[in-house]
């Protein structure tokens, strides 16, 4: 079947999504999504901010559809024409979904573990306003531990459900679930009950904020003060595939999560033992650093070695002050 | 004065009792149905006569059977939405109340057509007594042979049952409804697959209003061809309205669709006019989600052509100076009545209903309610009404189903019509705490439009 | 979030209340059975006045799901209450059409005869009142609802309110 998305075409096998077809071209026309995850059935449809324009049906019916859709749960038909970022409307009404998901966050990122890596943050700086126009106090929720190594910040929750799916389709039995509806709707075991199998952290790591976070790295450093790295381990669970990142600081692995891709999707999941217990180094067969895209905030002061400009090398005190910049460069 | 097709014998005494409702030709329609016609010509004449969905959005009854999917071995669902709660809107339980058996009778004539075996009414809990009411009349139904096993001897079987809601208003929307019946939350389904590919139990399914089922058994008896002579246009047959608010005379009247919406208003046969002797200065046509519209512009078109009660004529002029017929909830203001209260209520409303899995809707039902609530409180300030035209606007078509369109019309058409009655409560904050705006212009004869 | 003391009362279903749940079972296609959560809910909460944790926690053993499915549901909808509430509950319709004939005058009026606000419990323990969402009854406003067995009052005045609140406490005497 063939698309056309913002002008590029495509050929693509029936059933795909408009959202799986835009990825596979790539680059900026790809419709951000903050609820669909690939690996996930049944997610996706309820942030509303993969929404694009249709502007032809099909070949059979080249009607435009009368709303914006949802991408990533609209399937293609041959012949289909879609507008993302070529469309004000679909740039307007991704605005006001981006508003209407922030008007609730709390917007603490600097004290976020999530920061640096949160999808929320990235759509913000993309679509956001710099000013909010919502004047009501904001909706706050008390933090709470669902078990000893996650801790639920539902005030930072936007409702993606994506870490039911991973409780209903990764773990073998769902303990937590969306309580309450409408905006008092919250993410809860209801009484206090340890959310504890084989496969649970995985819902940090679908988390497109930060409401669902892993205590072992809490306030342990900022994402971006961290190498990546690529490592694997031959791992005694059966489903775990046990490729992991290794965040180091120092010597030190300071966190273990699975490998995202580039849409911030774990490649494969991992079991709690790999991304709890391991912390070791020599847990872990290194396979090198982790490619992080040069557009991200973790691969600031990593990968590219610093390149001072010539007015900070000679001036004494700018070399002062960027002393710990230029130490960064000769340990790396 | 119009035919009454479904309410014709409302006032016979136990009417609600099978013997009775039989002996006044109740339960002809299934006999004819089921002995005289195959499947498809029951769908045939629902297609002729041209029967919207009586529910709110008017989709043709017959070709949304028609879509049915009917795969071989795959059970194919009928379900009654009896979720009433649209405010306004008060029909349904009417007729649950007092003709039980006139569902019931459509219901089997449906789901004959429709070839389920299978059929359930999803009625809102909050209406145990309809439930019970409803629960009795199925009992005397099945011990009559009308329903259950080899239904008069024709080999049809079905099944019918009443599945009672837990209170929320989202059911309403047909594929929350089938979740809410599959036990679950009512999250609205991201459609397609609409539910006459997969509705209940992922099973082709039709999703019908009370009334809707109920108009099938006149169809049936007279004919569909006979049905599309009542009513005017593509709006046929008789059309239920529940009529509230300040009226005279308020109470569910069958209309042929048409009437002229002064008569309806102010003749004795039905409304009765303004209770009190006050004036009319407001009108919500079909139910909270249509646009309001001020007493000048529902009495005329802005064409000033008398207004009908029709899906045609009600939505005449789009959203600038129509509304639509919605779900037949006819609500009156009279010239005592706040806009910005009621719509803050209604605001309200959307914001406790909002399901909650959607973001604009979720956030966007609360922000507006909180910014009307503070106009009405006298601390709004002028840009509040352009924002909130604007949140309406990034609500509107951009959720996963149409409440939030619901939720954004009142506001938007509200502030339309109204806005100087909004702009008082923030340049006269402490008088509109304290007194009503009134009448305004509101009822003064329309501009006529020249070319 | 519940205290322990809420949560942890022992809740035994009786046989009859069991046969009921088996026939609502039984309206539903096979391995169907979650089908039947929303009645047996109201089943529970017509029993025990509200629908607690071990009780939720029953239902849920009763038709093979996860409890936190029961929740979940028992949460999202309005009629389920998930702390005690007094034996009768007062459901005045708030909406629109009410409101404008006079809802919240009685919701005020109510108020002040019970003595307690929305959603507490008078200290006899036999009434609750809060104000709900539209009833689908709007001609007949202001109107009022009350469980357990939802019945329903119409076009209500000050002295109507009086009248069904004293009759409500003659029937809880006898």
């Amino acid at each position: 079947m063939k698309v056309t998305i913002d002008g590029f075409p495509i050929e693509v096998e029936a059933g795909t999504t408009i959202l799986n077809a835009a990825r596979l071209i790539g680059g900026d026309i790809v419709p951000p999504a903050m609820c669909y995850y690939s690996k996930l059935e049944g997610t996706g449809g309820k942030c509303r901010t993969c929404l694009v324009q249709v502007s032809k049906g099909s070949e059979k019916d080249p009607r435009p559809m009368p709303k914006l859709v949802a991408s990533c749960r609209t399937t293609v038909m041959d012949g289909m024409e879609v507008k993302n970022i070529t469309s004000p409307e679909v740039i307007e009404a991704r605005k006001g979904v981006v508003e209407m998901l922030l008007i609730n966050h709390p917007l603490d990122c600097p004290v976020c573990d999530q920061a640096g890596e949160c999808h929320l943050q990235d759509l913000g700086y993309e679509h956001g306003a710099a000013k909010t126009r919502y004047e009501f106090d904001r909706r706050t929720f008390e933090k709470i531990d669902i078990g000893d190594k996650i801790q639920l910040h539902m005030t930072r929750c936007i409702l993606c459900y994506r870490c039911v799916f991973v409780a209903d389709q990764i773990t073998d039995h769902r303990i937590h679930g969306i309580l309450n509806r409408g905006d008092h709707s919250e993410i809860s075991t209801y009484i206090q009950k340890a959310v504890d199998n084989d496969f649970s952290g995985n819902v940090i790591d679908v988390c497109p904020v930060g409401a669902l976070t892993d205590k072992t790295f809490r306030f342990k450093n900022r994402v971006w003060f961290t190498k990546p790295v690529e490592a694997h381990r031959e791992c005694e669970n059966p489903k775990c595939c046990g490729k992991v990142t290794l965040w180091y600081k120092g010597e030190d692995v300071i966190r273990v999560t699975a490998r995202k891709d580039e849409y911030g999707e774990a490649e494969e999941f991992i079991c709690n033992t790999c991304r709890f217990d391991k912390k070791k180094t020599s847990d872990w067969i290194i396979e090198g650093p982790r490619k992080v895209s040069h557009k991200s905030v973790i691969s600031s002061n990593h990968y590219d070695t610093l390149k001072p400009l010539p007015v900070v090398k000679t001036n004494p005190v700018l070399k002062e002050a960027n002393k710990e910049q230029f130490e960064r460069e000769t340990r790396l | 004065m119009g035919r009454k097709l479904l309410l014709e014998h409302i006032n016979v005494p136990g009417i609600n009792t099978f013997d009775v409702y039989r002996s006044k030709g109740g339960y002809a329609a299934v006999e004819k149905a089921l002995k005289t016609l195959t499947p498809d010509e029951v769908v045939e004449e629902v297609k002729k006569s041209g029967l919207r969905g009586r529910g709110g959005a008017g989709f043709p009854t017959g070709m949304k059977w028609s879509f049915l999917a009917k795969p071989e071995g795959v059970a194919r669902y009928l379900v009654c939405n009896a979720d009433e709660s649209e405010p306004g809107t008060f029909k349904d339980r009417f007729l649950m109340t007092y003709l039980p058996h006139l569902l019931i009778e459509g219901m089997i004539v449906a789901s004959f057509a429709l070839g389920a075996k299978t059929s359930y009414i999803y009625v809102r809990g909050e209406m145990m007594p309809q439930i019970r009411i409803l629960e009795k009349a199925i009992a005397e139904a099945k011990a009559k042979g009308f329903l259950g096993k080899n239904i008069l001897g024709t080999g049809y079987d079905l099944e019918l049952y009443v599945q009672p809601g837990g209170g929320a208003y989202i059911c309403g929307e047909e594929t929350a409804l089938l979740e809410s019946l599959e036990g679950k939350r009512g999250n609205p389904r991201i459609k397609p697959p609409f539910p006459a590919i997969a509705g209940l139990y992922g099973c082709p399914t039709v999703v019908n209003n009370v009334e809707s089922i109920a108009a099938v058994v006149p169809i049936i008896n007279e004919g569909g061809d006979e049905y599309a002579k009542l009513g005017i246009g593509r709006s046929t047959g008789t059309k239920l309205i529940s009529a509230g608010g300040n009226l005279k005379n308020p109470g569910v009247y069958e209309i042929d669709l048409g009437l002229p919406a002064e008569e309806f208003l102010y003749s004795d046969e039905y409304c009765g006019g303004i209770a009190n002797g006050k004036r009319l200065k407001a009108v919500v046509a079909g139910g909270s989600s249509v646009p309001i519209l001020p007493a000048n512009l529902f009495l005329k078109t802005i064409n000033n052509e008398a207004r009908l009660m029709s899906y045609e004529s009600l939505a005449y002029g789009g959203f600038v100076s129509g509304t639509m017929m919605g779900s037949g909830g006819f609500i009156a203001y009279d010239e005592d009545q706040c806009i910005v209260r009621n719509t803050w209520n209604f605001a309200r409303f959307y914001h406790h209903e909002s399901c909650g899995q959607c973001s604009p809707c979720r956030e966007g039902t609360g922000w507006m309610e909180k910014v009307l609530h503070r106009l009405e409180y006298g601390h709004g300030k002028m840009s509040d009404m352009d924002l909130l035209v604007d949140v309406s606007k990034k609500i509107e078509g951009n959720t996963i189903c149409p409440l939030g369109d619901a939720a954004a019309w009142p506001v938007a058409s509200a502030i339309r019509h109204f806005r100087d009655e909004f702009e008082w409560h923030v340049t006269d904050a402490a008088t509109a705490v304290t007194r009503n705006y009134g009448i305004a212009h509101y009822a003064d004869p329309l501009n006529t439009v020249v070319a | 979030m519940l205290s322990v003391q809420d949560t942890n009362m022992p809740v035994t279903f009786t046989p009859e209340l069991i046969s009921k749940f088996a026939d609502i079972v039984s309206r539903y296609p096979e391995g169907k059975q979650k089908s039947a959560l929303l009645p047996i809910l109201h089943l529970v909460q017509a029993e025990f006045g509200w629908v607690s944790v071990p009780a939720m926690d029953k239902v849920a053993e009763y038709l093979s799901i996860q409890p936190i499915e029961v929740y979940e549901v028992a949460s999202f909808y309005t009629m389920y209450f998930l702390k005690p509430q007094g034996k009768y509950m007062l459901e005045v319709c708030r909406t629109g059409p009410c409101e404008i004939v006079g809802a919240g005058k009685i919701m005020n009026y109510i108020e002040q005869k019970l003595g307690v606000k929305e959603g507490d419990v008078t200290e006899d323990g036999l009434f609750s009142w809060r104000g709900v969402e539209c009833l689908a009854a709007c001609g007949f406003g202001p109107v009022l609802q009350i469980s357990p067995e939802y019945t329903f009052y119409e076009k209500l005045t000050p002295e109507s309110v009086d009248t069904l609140i004293s009759d409500l406490k003659a029937k809880a005497k006898n």
